[in-house]
């Protein structure tokens, strides 16, 4: 407040701008409800920030230019970079970076704001000061956790749950110990070892941050990012409060929003509470049945699995994350062009859960120029089941185990799941028979409908399409 | 600005995030999640604010260090967001020539 005071920002034309900058925000968003519109919408909100920056860079007393364009220069050359080059398959953990960085420049942010009111003298209003603290440690467990969350995605950091004894007893502790140091501080934050405190503060909420997504399993850090998401925001909206910069709060609060809302989806998705997510070290579950592997499959190559295709009069195509590793969502189009100058109809099953954020997938396949009409939801294609001569299931494991619905015991018990063990015939394109993300045996693989054709996924998809074409 | 002003926005704020992104279809969700992830970066004008009065170092080490956080949370996202959404914008236009590249590189030349 105090150092926002000094600038005078609440003149009539500042507030006007900023008003202008959140109501693009939100008529963003609010564009990103189609396909269509979405890029438009992307652009728009994205003009709000530039009208929000610049509003700000002409406030009176600004100076420290040159600071102030290395910050935005170096910070521009990184953003542009990361984002040109990195690949449609890796866009959580990119989401995750730059959430983590986000997040970090809350902290920063906070922390200089509280240097700042200290060295002036004067005693910080609690209204102030308690925003500054919360966007602090939030902000800094957002830094952190997305980082080790880029980690695992990334596969710098094993993706198993990492876990010690009373893991939990110490993340208890540790947030107990940093609320208690935020009250002393509350009480006391004027006289000197105050700073020092506030640093204990920063460096505390820094290791809760790693330790509170460690013990989380990789499968699940999609869940983790939405949910820093929603922190980062809600710290930079706190932010807001403690600067009284309305663009701040309301930005911060819209972020807020929809990563609740997409945790709150991803967790229904798996049929999973948020809790249970987070603290119970999936992953780290026993696989059940290792005899399992002794049971028989049925094994066939491209050319039956083509001739199954190419008769069948409709086609459902599941793809998994394993379809998007191997690069092989172009084969996969290709595949159906093949099946499509044949009459077949074909739509592809979008598990919510498929690839590794909730419209992953349709990110992917957009990307191998599939029209957006042909991908069907999971509640959409299921009733569809029963009448599809042939499903393909191309990298996806767990999000087609029937074992979800017919195995109380099973791990992922209830999950939704795409029901292909309804279909006529099942062709399941895999590497092998290893299990997937979750770590349980596919009961799908041993059924007595179901073919595997044990390949890479873009080989198996292009050598099925070359011998669709010389039917 | 009064405390109580600032909560009524915020819990205004909240009850529309929830209304409009409700709306967005699963389709959208991972752009969804970017976009709103480069908006949060708007944090970055308190670091234009930290800098641009304050004249003691740490402060503006600190400062300049969040200004580059900052950006490069809305400069990528935006931009990722964009290329992401140019997908399903492409749509429409049927069997143009395919402009694709290699599968294994790196850019997909956007």
């Amino acid at each position: 407040m105090t150092l926002v005071a000094a600038l005078d920002p609440q003149s009539a034309s500042v507030q006007a701008c900023y008003i202008v900058a959140f109501s693009l925000f939100i008529f963003g968003i609010r564009r990103g409800t189609h396909p269509t519109t979405a890029k438009q919408g992307n652009l728009i909100a994205a003009a709000g920030m530039v009208i929000a920056i610049a509003t700000t860079l002409a406030l009176k007393g600004i100076g420290n230019w040159g600071l102030i364009a290395i910050g935005l220069v170096g910070g521009a050359i990184v953003g542009v970079v990361a984002s040109r080059r990195v690949q449609m398959t890796a866009m959580p953990q990119m989401v995750a970076l730059y959430n983590g960085v986000g997040g970090g420049a809350v902290a920063l942010i906070a922390w200089a704001e509280f240097r700042h009111d200290i060295s002036i003298g004067e005693a910080i209003p609690l209204d102030t000061f308690v925003p500054i603290l919360f966007s602090m440690v939030i902000g800094s467990v957002s830094f952190w956790g997305s980082n080790i969350a880029f980690g695992k995605l990334q596969g710098l950091i094993p993706g198993q749950p990492w876990k010690v004894p009373g893991q939990q007893v110490i993340n208890a502790v540790l947030l107990v110990g940093i609320v208690a140091a935020c009250i002393v501080l509350g009480i006391d934050h004027d006289s000197g070892p105050s700073q020092g405190l506030f640093i204990a503060v920063l460096i505390a909420a820094a290791l809760l941050g790693n330790l509170f997504v460690l013990p989380i399993g990789g499968a699940d850090m999609p869940v983790v990012i939405s949910l820093l998401n929603a922190f980062t925001g809600l710290s930079a909206a706190a932010a807001g409060i403690a600067l009284d910069n309305v663009a701040l709060i309301v930005a911060g609060t819209l972020v807020g929003s929809s990563g609740t809302i997409l945790t709150l989806a991803m967790a229904t998705a798996m049929n999973r509470s948020v809790p249970n997510i987070l603290f119970a070290g999936f992953g780290a579950l026993p696989t059940g049945g290792a005899a399992t592997a002794e049971r028989p499959v049925t094994s066939i190559g491209a050319q039956d699995a083509a001739i199954k295709l190419a008769y069948a009069d409709s086609v459902v195509i599941v793809p998994g994350y394993g379809m998007a590793v191997a690069q092989a969502q172009h084969a996969v189009k290709e595949m159906a062009n093949e099946l499509e100058k044949r009459g077949v109809d074909v739509a592809y099953a979008i598990h919510p859960v498929a690839g590794r954020m909730p419209g992953h997938m349709n990110v992917l396949l957009a990307e191998a120029d599939v029209p957006y009409e042909e991908l069907k939801e999971m509640d959409d294609i299921n009733p569809e089941m029963p009448h599809t001569d042939v499903a393909v299931v191309i990298g996806a494991n767990d999000v087609t185990n029937p074992a979800a619905k017919d195995d109380p015991d099973s791990p992922i018990a209830g999950m939704p799941i795409i029901e292909v063990d309804e279909a006529h015939e099942v062709i399941v394109i895999k590497r092998s028979l290893s299990p997937g993300f979750a770590g349980i045996d596919n009961a799908l693989f041993y059924h007595e409908k179901t073919s595997m054709l044990f390949s890479d996924a873009k080989q198996a998809a292009s050598d099925i399409a070359a011998e669709i074409e010389n039917l | 600005m009064p405390l109580i002003t600032e909560i009524t926005i915020f819990v205004l704020a909240a009850f529309v995030g929830f209304e409009v992104i409700s709306k967005v279809p699963t389709t959208l969700h991972t752009p969804l999640m970017s976009q709103t992830n480069a908006i949060h970066g708007i944090v970055l004008l308190g670091g234009l604010i930290v800098v641009g009065l304050s004249d003691f170092w740490l402060d503006n080490l600190i400062g300049t260090i969040a200004i580059a956080f900052g950006t490069i949370n809305i400069v990528g996202g935006f931009m990722v967001t964009d290329r992401m959404l140019g997908m399903f914008v492409r749509k429409p236009r049927k069997e143009e020539p395919p402009e694709q590249p290699s599968d294994d590189s790196d850019s997909n030349g956007e």
